[in-house]
Order: C-alpha cells, then structure tokens, then sequence
C-alpha cells in the first residue's frame, strides 16, 4: 500500500490529511461547549478594561508573565486562588502566557493598587529595585484606542452572545453613552495617580495607555 | 537519486529564498542576541524608544526565525530538491516558474508588512501566531502558491515514485495549512461594528480554555511542521547526496514518516499540563509525547546509520560534520521534549526558562544547522563556484556548537533552579523565596546565555560572508559534483 501512495500523489496527500488531522479533532472538539461557560457571576470587560488588555497585547506582557495559578500550594500561597476555566471564559484571546520572567498576573488586582502600577510601570527599579522589567513610559503618553475596544466589545456581543447590558451586568449601550463611560471610569483611575500629564489628558477627555492598563489589572481577581 | 545529465535544473527560485535565508537569518538572531542580552542587563530596552522592548521585540525574533529565516530555508532547498527528486526541471514551465517566482516576490512583501505590523504592536497577542488578519492573508495566499508549485512540478514529474523528502514536503504543506487555518480564525471587529474603531484589529474566534487548546494545538505542531518536518525531509535529501551513502533503511523512513504524522499532533497537551484544560487532554498530551521519541528517533537513526562505515567523512567533510550533529541535536532534543512533558517534571519546568533552553537546543542546534549545511551543499551546484572556505565553516563549527551548549546548559541549570525555588518552603510550610529573589540568581545563567548568542551569531555571520564570497567570487566549477562538495 505505502508504495502505492508513494506513486500517487493525490491520495497520498488525503491519507496524510486525514491521519494528522482527528488528532485535533478528538482533542478540542469534545469539551468545546463545557470550556466555554463562564463561572458564575463573571461580568465581561468594561470597554476601558478591553482598552488596557489592548495595551497588555500590543506590549506583549505575556512574553514576560502568565496569568495561570495552577493548583500547587506553592501557588496560592504566593498568588491567590486555583484558576478557574470559566474564569476565561470573556477573554479573547486567552492570555495565560508561557513563561514566567515576572510574577503570574492572574491575581494582581488583589494585591496591587493603582498608584503601586503607577510607579512600576514608570520605573520598575523604583519598587523593586534590582527588577528586569522594562519601565513603560510610552504608557503614560500615548492614548488608549477606545473606539476599537468599543468595537470588539459590540462584536463578541452580536457574534460570540457576549452578555453585555445584561441586568446587573456590564453596560456597553452606543458608542457614545460607551465612551462617556469609559472616560468616567478613566477619571476615577486618574484621581488615584500623580502624573500630571496623565491627569490633563483625562481632564481633556482622553485616556492614556496607562490608565487602561491599570483598569484592566485592578480588574484581574 | 543519480544525476541525470540531460536536464539543466532552473535556480533562480531556489536563489532567491537562499538570499532571504540569509538575511532573516542575520536579522532574526541580532534581535534574539539582543533581546537575550536585556535580561541581563535591562538598561538595552530603551535602545529605540518604544519598539526597543524586550516584549516587543520577542514576538519579532520569534517570527523572524520561523517564518522568515526556517521557512526561507524550506522554500530554498524545496525548490533545488523537488526539481531534482521529480525529475523535472522548472524552466520546462513557464507557468510553474511564473508561480515560483510570484511565490517569492508575494512572501518577500507579506515579511516586510509583518515586520513593520509588529514592530508597531499589531498583534493577536497568541505566541506565533501574533500576525493580524491582513498578514494572515497573504499567508494563506503565499501558502496557496507553494501547493500550487508542489503540486504543479508534481503534476509534469518523470520520476514516478515520490522521494522520502517529497512526503516531508507534502505533509508540511498541508500541516501547517490546517494548523494556521484553524488557529487563526478571528474576526475583524471594524466590520462587524460597522466601521468603528482600528481596521487591522480583529477577536479570536475562542476563548479562554478552548483558545488555549487550540493555540498550542497550533503552537506545538507549527513546530512539528516547520521545524521538524521540513527538516527531514532536508537530511533525507542532503546527507545521502553529501556522502554517496545510500539511506540505511527504506522501511524505517516508512514507520518514521507515518508514525510522526499519527502522533505529533496529539502532543500539544503537554503545553497545558496543570491548566485548566480537560485532564484527559493534558494526561494523552504526555503519552503522546512520550511515544513521539519513536518515529523521531527512528528518523534521527536512519540517518546516523546511513553514515555506517563511513565515518571518516566526519573528519574529512565539515558538511557532513554539521549534519550529522544537527541530527544528534535533534535526538537530545526529541528525547528532552517528552521529559519534559511528564506531569512531576512539567510541574517544576513549566514557565521557566528551561523551556526556551529547550527551543534553542532544536532550532539552533536542528534546524539551522541543518539549514545552513543543505545551502552550502547547494550553492556549488546552483552558483557553479566551489564553496569559498573550507577554514571558515570549520570556524562556524566550533563557534556554533560551543554557543549551543553553552546556551543550553545555561538555561537548563537556570530553569531548574527558578523551578525549585518558586516552590521551596521553610520548615513551617511558608515559602521561602520572594519572586525577585528568583529573578536575581538568574543573572549568571543571563549573562552565560547572551555570551552563547554571541558565538552563535558570530557563526551566522561567518556562514552569511562565506555564502557571499561563494556565489560571488569563488572559482568556478566547469562539471556538477556528483556527492562530496568541492570547497577551497
Ligand atoms: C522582560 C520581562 C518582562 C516584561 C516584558 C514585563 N514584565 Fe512585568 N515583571 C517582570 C519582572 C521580572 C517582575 C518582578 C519584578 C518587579 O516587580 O518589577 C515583574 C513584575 C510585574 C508586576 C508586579 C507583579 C507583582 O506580583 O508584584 C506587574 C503588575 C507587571 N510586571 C506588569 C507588567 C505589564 C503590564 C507588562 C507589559 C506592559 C510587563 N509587566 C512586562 C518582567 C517583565
């Protein structure tokens, strides 16, 4: 038979075909609904926090962190809570990561504060002084792209039935009533810091990366 | 696999991905030296402002090398090899040459778009997969012309019966095709939201757990089928041709090729070993894996044998010396991948750095070796010059190999030991290392590393200058050199 397909090109390729491909097939295919409910209670991403997990992409911070407790003592003593799978179940992509050059982020909101985020992210030595981390100051002045995180939140809600504007749930509502929000939560972040570019720029109705960082990390539980 | 005299084979195909071989190669390690250097020493992120990060960088060195300088490398010798084991030459279709060289040309534009995307953080953010969708597309398209060439010098081949390098090739093809189709799948948000917002950003079509499933999926088998796969089918090719050895064994080529097809693709589960994914997904992940060292040696063995007797070469014919240590990487590597893979293991080595010492004792060990070894196998037969320097790829040799340990054995003694102290306790159970402790014992193993990238890339220079000077102005061959190749 292997010298047969060997002459025949066209059926050798559908047999390589179909024996690489059940592998995935019977792997991914049977927990797809299951992996996909959310824990009870998870709000999806207000559209600031969607903003600042933008801002954590386009910087890849998963190059350096993960956000995945595993279930060792190790790792709740030092991190928090197991991970959950329906934890994730808003998060598009999954940004569990594959190295840890810093600590897990999973549970950053719980121990750090938004002035602490301010200060690392300006200058990690600052807190941590023999830290590797790079400093992020492009954050505190470049502005964040709500408009495209008000998009992808309106698409996962027409196309993945993302619960938005779900009673006692996130609202998202237009794209103004939408921004007006994100700008509100932005001001509350603000309050909370020093830098005086950063609290103009809110003041004049714009959000620098750091600010939608930071709302994301707060909100990373 | 004799020569056959009366065909002329056309090159020019073949030329162009060896000259973009050469260049992702430079870039795609400079930026790996430098991004390794700045975990060392962090002051070298703020080289270029924003773009100089080590986060935004690393997403850069990784498609560099994959997507550039690997595939590159495939391309180059697919298009000397195919001609060659089919028997037919490119020049006897104005069509398929016409595709070839659109096939160039359409990559060439679509690397430089990806490069600049990411540089300017456009990205997925899923490891190697950080392209957004307009680069994605003309992947697909450029993926669509290579089976339209493979097919296509198929289609008019004289040599009835596919050589072992053809399955590699074929099966690489329609690999990767799945695997990029399928891990891809998003959705450009400026659509669907009528107009608002970035039109190159797009949501993946997963989320959460099942995203993780199917990213390492993908993640894992981009690595069977561009790093492995490909590959093979360059040492099937390249060491029989090198050594006038025939290859040792038809039938273990067989169970080899069909045995890693069957099994690479169940073994993505071992990259989400104590995740939150199904056991059962991650525990076949680890059998999987384990059964993986089968067909892998087998591949590996087939080629160390087809040197039996014939061992002398290895001294005589630094080629010869590059392949046949590429193939003893890719057993160390094969072998270390699984032991990784067990749960106890997986536990202390998952997130740390013994992962990427991993990688690199593959790619820089496997892959580019044997990359580098099929051009210079190459370049006498396309460029009619024997090779430059015999002096300088034995320099390359020494440089290389003592890089790869060095990079290895750093990394390794780095994972294992962050591995250990991330769970050390004191005799009350409370952990006795604080995250940043973890951090600064690795400075030695950092420093080590950035040094092994150093040689390692010292010897791409080496190769790049000796490449040139070989196709520019070495002496020319008036006969085509049936095994050995002639350098001065
Ligand atoms: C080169 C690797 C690297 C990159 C890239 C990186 N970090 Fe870090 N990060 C570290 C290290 C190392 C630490 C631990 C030392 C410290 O606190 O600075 C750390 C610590 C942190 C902490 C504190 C965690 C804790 O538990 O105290 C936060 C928050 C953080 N990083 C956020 C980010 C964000 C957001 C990004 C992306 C913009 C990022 N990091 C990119 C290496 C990195």
């Amino acid at each position: 038979m292997f010298h047969w397909l060997e002459k025949n090109p066209f059926f050798f390729a559908v047999g390589v075909f179909i024996v690489i491909a059940f592998a995935g097939l019977i792997t991914v295919v049977p927990d797809f609904a299951q992996s996909a409910r959310p824990v009870a209670g998870l709000k999806p991403y207000t559209v600031l926090e969607l903003a600042g997990k933008e801002v954590y992409k386009k910087d890849h911070c998963i190059a350096c962190h993960s956000q995945l407790v595993r279930p060792f003592k190790s790792e709740t003593d030092r991190y928090g809570q197991v991970s959950l799978s329906g934890e994730y179940a808003y998060d598009r992509p999954f940004l569990w990561g594959s190295k840890r050059t810093g600590p897990d982020l999973h549970r950053i909101g719980n121990y750090r504060t938004t002035d602490w985020h301010e200060n690392h992210m300006w200058n990690p030595k600052s807190v941590v002084p023999t830290s590797i981390m790079p400093a992020y100051r492009h954050h505190f002045t470049n502005i964040a792209d709500i408009d495209t995180a008000y998009a992808e939140a309106v698409t996962v809600k027409a196309l993945f039935a993302t619960p938005y504007d779900a009673p006692n749930g996130t609202k998202l509502g237009s794209h103004e009533e939408a921004k007006a929000a994100a700008l509100e939560e932005a001001k509350v972040i603000a309050g909370n810091m020093k830098n005086k570019d950063v609290k103009d720029a809110v003041a004049n109705g714009q959000v620098p990366e750091i600010v939608a960082l930071i709302a994301y990390m707060n909100r990373l539980k | 696999m004799q020569s056959n005299a009366a065909l002329e084979y056309d090159y020019s195909v073949a030329k162009l991905f060896t000259f973009t071989t050469i260049l992702f190669g430079i870039l795609g390690m400079v930026i790996g030296t430098l991004i390794a250097a700045q975990l060392a020493f962090p002051e070298l992120n703020y080289l270029i402002g924003e773009y100089g990060t080590f986060s935004r960088l690393r997403p850069l060195h990784t498609n560099i090398v994959i997507f550039g300088f690997t595939l590159s490398g495939i391309w180059a010798t697919f298009y000397y090899v195919g001609q060659r084991v089919l028997k037919v030459s490119m020049a006897e279709s104005k069509f398929l040459m016409a595709i070839g060289k659109i096939h160039f040309y359409l990559y060439f534009v679509g690397a430089l778009l990806a490069v600049i995307t990411l540089l300017l953080g456009f990205s997925a953010s899923k490891e190697y997969a950080e392209f957004e969708w307009p680069i994605d597309v003309v992947i697909v398209l450029v993926w669509v012309l290579w089976g339209i060439s493979i097919f296509g010098i198929i289609g008019i081949r004289r040599e009835k019966a596919l050589y072992v390098s053809m399955w590699y090739f074929v099966a690489t093809f329609l690999g990767v095709a799945m695997l990029y189709l399928f891990n891809n799948m998003e959705v450009p948000t400026y659509f669907v939201s009528g107009g608002i917002g970035n039109i190159m950003h797009s949501v993946s079509m997963y989320s959460g757990t099942n995203d993780a499933m199917v990213q390492w999926w993908y993640g894992h088998n981009a690595v069977a089928f561009v790093f492995t796969v490909p590959i093979i089918a360059m040492i099937y090719y390249f060491l029989p041709k090198e050594s006038g050895q025939a290859v040792y064994s038809y039938k273990l080529s067989l169970l080899s090729f069909w045995g890693l097809m069957f099994v690479y693709l169940w073994a993505g589960g071992h990259h989400l070993v104590w995740s939150t994914v199904p056991d059962w997904v991650q525990t076949m992940g680890t059998v999987f894996s384990v059964v993986l060292i089968l067909p892998s040696w087998g591949s590996a063995i087939n080629m160390l044998l087809t040197m039996k007797g014939e061992w002398n070469q290895l001294t005589d014919n630094p080629l010869i010396k590059l392949m046949v240590l590429s193939s003893t990487f890719y057993m160390l590597s094969t072998i270390e991948g699984p032991i990784q893979a067990i749960k106890s293991v997986n536990a202390i080595a998952h997130f740390t750095d013994w992962i990427p010492g991993h990688v690199h004792d593959g790619v820089l060990g496997w892959v580019a070796l044997m990359i580098m070894a099929a051009l210079f196998h190459m370049a006498p037969r396309m460029y009619k010059r024997e090779i430059y320097s015999r002096k300088l790829i034995e320099t390359q040799f020494w440089l290389q190999t003592t890089g790869i340990v060095l990079y290895f054995t750093s990394l390794w003694i780095a994972g294992i030991t962050q591995g250990m102290m991330w769970r050390a306790v004191d005799e009350y159970g409370n952990l006795m290392y604080s995250f940043i402790d973890t951090v600064d014992v690795l400075h030695p193993y950092y420093v080590i590393r950035t040094v092994a990238g150093v040689l390692y890339l010292a010897g791409v220079f080496i190769f790049a200058y000796n490449m040139i000077k070989t196709m520019t102005s070495s002496r020319t061959l008036t006969e085509e050199p049936m095994f050995r190749s002639p350098m001065a």
